[in-house]
């Protein structure tokens, strides 16, 4: 079968058939520090739903940027319908027909649903110069009418609803001949009825002889959808295989894998008495259920995947996402909370969870991102005392193990590991109750995340209340006393140090194991 | 059915408020100046209006990137002086020459543009350096004093044709000329596109070096058509004119509903926000309001002006 090159092969309608639509061979890709992924080779057929599943950070998207253009490899082959490419950038991917629909959705809010379909691409009029409108309408609407998409060609982007979006993506897709779509967790943001409408359009996509890779973390939608699925751990590809030889018990099982590495040191804390109670936190779309209490001295894991609601959680209890009913109480006094300012008020901390953006002022001294929450204690008259606030900065410094080579360097120019124990010596500053961390050891190295794991660990010694969020479950089961599992924006289960592993957290994130150990429900 | 006219009727005033805005500015005064609508008045209104009308369109174009170009003022001044300069002292032709003044502005155009978008200076900081610098050249080269001495055909374009103003012909062929481009053509939709979201654009392969580039000759073309205009009006180059257009121009575009964030401006946008503008300083000389208290006036109606438009969008953005 020869198929020829380009955007200006037409979509083949070739059914059950075992031909390869895409090769990638050996495909391996570091970052600095890491081995994003590592010698993955994988095929796809042509006219199949590809499932790409794994643990956050186990390399799929790396390897779907490839694909994509947006990275390259640094080494391996990609074969596209038997031919050798390279793919170079990201508009060298869609000259060949590969697309990928990102989670966070590349199109133009002010400008309409035609023009975005046809962004780069405009039909002209014989001129050349002149956007011949009427027939962009006109062939935009045909995409839509071909997936039944019932929205105007003329509506702006940001009038529509996500998913209406979504599907405005898919339609550039197919505007652009694409023979291989990529879609990351596309129905992280859907309601079940418009993911079901995605679903009939893959499916039909699918008939026409398109080749779809689907990343997700959803069992039942890979379930539902997918021809096979593969899996990726650590970088590495850990299996492939159709879904219908599949069980959900075997691909957590290749999901998660690894034995538990023993570098968590777990100190012993004693439990004191309730510091915060929450009831019924709501927020958005995000969080839509959640009660819990912390204990002072207590470490508290909040496990789930990306998306989950984890830190739509730990940001309405820091009043920086508006609290929609909920109920919070700091040792036993009910209190509202509406902005960051009262959240430190009430003695509760948060470590975000992009310290680069919403945690550190990257241009500033590491002085100044240490002890900032302090210039209104450590001043006079509105001036500061630079003698106690050095002699404070230099304490935490030595106290936190901090590697900087003086108070005035730049804290952007600190490593990852040194940047979070700034943030967190800032929150020593102020002395919170509550600390709310999340994903404190994310792009970390190794001896600095055992460092902060046993900085958590003496802050809850001192008897705070440490709610600690991460996607890396050996962590969550290294260092949680207890560990809460957020699924969908409801917590899902609750396990105590002793029950939990790493199976049954990844089966109450994905949804497969409701309500076990919850307390009180 | 009521509701779906209802909605009609928001989305309408939504996509039209600088049209809202200016019957809100225009009733009350006609109200209380019998002189207000008369052919006489509202003639002389265009006339002053038209000049900062092409200046306006220009900024338009470079607001909807989400830059903005403060060197209109010195660039509407220099093309000016040079226009009169070379047709009297240089004795060229008065076409020649204002053609070569009009070349000038292009080339500082094109230098805006390429220190915005090869040198990646933030627009704001790269043109109001030239503008500064522009303005020099124009002290330099008109030694301070006015150049006078224009002849008829450099006049010629502020008479009047059969009591129709030049000026109001000249902003018409410029508002079609950009109208098609800016709401036509396919660079006019990546002026948009890259407004939107610039990494995006890229990526969908638009070079916004390109685009930026040709946002800015835009603008100082514009400009040095309103300094053409105004030397034409006054019959001799100001060394001093132009200054402050820069504020007209950016009160105007956003006033006819271009963001500043970029994405969202409009040709009929501009005109309609500069018509806002001329028809209030009209309104408030017919009412005799001493000139200072004007330009308080002006800085409030600005501010209200925005904030409705803001307030109106974000709400009505919910119906």
């Amino acid at each position: 079968m020869v198929f020829r090159r380009g955007h200006s092969s037409p979509i083949k309608i070739i059914m059950a058939d075992q031909t390869y639509r895409l090769e990638l061979k050996n495909i391996t890709k570091s970052f600095p520090g890491v081995l994003a992924v590592q010698d993955v080779t994988l095929h796809a057929y042509v006219g199949e739903i590809l499932a790409l599943v794994g643990e956050n950070g186990a390399g799929k998207s790396t390897l779907m940027n490839i694909l994509s253009g947006a990275f390259s490899a640094d080494c391996g082959t990609i074969l596209l319908d038997g031919q050798e490419v390279k793919i170079t950038s990201p508009r060298r991917a869609q000259e060949l027909g590969i697309a990928m629909i990102h989670q966070e959705l590349a199109l133009i809010p002010q400008m309409t649903v035609a023009q975005n379909i046809f962004l780069g691409r405009e039909p002209l009029f014989a001129a050349g110069t002149l956007v011949n409108i009427k027939k962009m309408m006109d062939d935009a609407q045909d995409i839509l009418n071909q997936l039944g998409l019932d929205f105007a060609v003329n509506a702006l982007i940001s009038d529509l609803s996500i998913a209406q979006r979504q599907m405005v993506e898919i339609a550039k897709a197919i505007s652009t001949k694409s023979r291989v779509i990529i879609l990351d967790e596309p129905t992280s943001a859907l309601s079940e009825r418009e993911s079901g409408k995605l679903f009939n359009l893959m499916r039909s996509l699918r008939e026409q002889g398109v080749t779809l890779i689907y990343i997700s973390h959803r069992m039942e939608e890979i379930f539902a959808l997918s021809d096979r699925v593969a899996v990726m751990r650590d970088g590495q590809l850990v299996g492939v295989a159709p879904t219908k030889e599949l069980t959900v018990g075997t691909i957590v099982q290749m999901m998660v894998g690894r034995e538990l590495k023993d570098f968590f040191p777990k100190t012993e804390t004693q439990r004191g008495c309730v510091t915060l109670e929450v009831q019924n936190l709501r927020s958005g779309a995000r969080l839509k259920d959640a009660s819990f209490t912390l204990y002072k001295g207590e470490i508290v894991g909040l496990a789930g995947l990306v998306g989950s609601g984890r830190t739509e959680i730990a940001r309405v209890l820091f009043g920086a996402d508006k609290n929609e009913g909920g109920e919070i109480r700091v040792d036993g006094q009910s209190v509202k909370i509406h902005s960051p300012q009262e959240a430190i008020r009430h003695g509760i901390g948060l470590v975000t969870e992009d310290r680069k953006v919403q945690g550190l002022f990257l241009g500033q001294s590491v002085r100044s991102n240490a002890s900032v929450s302090l210039f209104q204690r450590l001043s006079r008259l509105g001036f500061l005392l630079y003698g106690k606030i050095d002699q404070w900065t230099r304490g935490a410094i030595q106290q936190l193990n901090i590697r900087a080579s003086n108070l005035e360097q730049r804290a952007g120019n600190l490593s990852g590991g040194n940047q979070q124990k700034v943030v967190i010596a800032r929150w020593l500053a102020v002395n919170p109750k509550i600390l709310i961390l999340d994903e404190p050891t994310r792009g970390i190295d190794v001896s600095s995340k055992a460092e902060i794991h046993s900085l958590i660990s003496e802050l809850a010694a001192k008897g705070v209340a440490i709610l600690m969020i991460s996607s890396e479950l050996p962590e969550i089961l290294g260092i949680s006393d207890r560990i809460l599992v957020m699924r969908e924006g409801q917590l899902t289960a609750e396990f105590s140090r002793a029950e939990a592993t790493q199976g049954r957290i990844m089966q109450a994130a994905t949804g497969q194991l409701q309500n076990e150990g919850l307390n009180g429900s | 059915m009521n509701n779906s006219f209802l909605q009609r009727f928001l989305s309408l005033i939504r996509t039209n408020s600088g049209l809202v805005i200016l019957l809100l500015v225009a009733l009350p005064l006609s109200a209380l100046s019998a002189d207000f609508i008369t052919v006489n008045n509202l003639l002389t209104v265009a006339l002053q209006t038209s000049m900062i009308a092409i200046a306006a369109i220009g900024m338009t174009f470079a607001l909807i990137t989400g830059g903005v170009d403060l060197s209109v003022g010195s660039v509407a001044a220099l093309t000016g002086a040079l226009a009169a300069g070379l047709s009297t002292r240089a004795g060229l032709e008065t076409y020649p020459a204002i053609l070569l003044a009009l070349f000038a502005a292009v080339l500082v155009g094109a230098l805006n543009g390429a220190m915005i978008a090869w040198g990646r200076i933030p627009p704001f900081v790269a043109t109001l350096a030239s503008m500064a610098a522009v303005r020099g050249l124009t002290l330099v080269y008109t030694q301070g004093r006015p150049i006078s001495g224009l002849d008829e055909q450099f006049t010629f374009w502020a008479t009047n044709i059969s009591g129709i103003p030049v000026p109001l012909f000249v902003l018409l062929f410029v508002a079609i000329i950009t109208y098609v481009v800016l709401h036509r053509s396919v660079f006019g939709n990546y002026i948009f596109a890259i407004g939107g979201g610039e990494e995006t654009a890229r990526l969908a392969g638009i070079s916004p070096v390109r685009i930026k580039l040709g946002v800015y000759i835009i603008s100082a073309l514009c400009a040095g058509l309103t300094g053409l205009l105004l030397t034409a009006r006054l019959w001799s180059a100001q060394p001093n004119s132009g200054i402050g257009l820069e504020l007209d121009a950016i009160a105007s575009s956003v006033l006819g509903g271009a963001s500043l964030m970029g994405g969202a401006g409009s040709v009929g946008g501009a005109l309609t926000g500069t018509f806002i503008i001329g028809i209030l300083a009209n309104g408030l000389n017919l009412l005799e309001v001493p000139s200072y208290n004007q330009q308080v006036i002006k800085g409030l109606v600005f501010i209200i002006a925005v904030i409705l438009d803001y307030v109106l969008k974000r709400r009505l953005k919910k119906v």
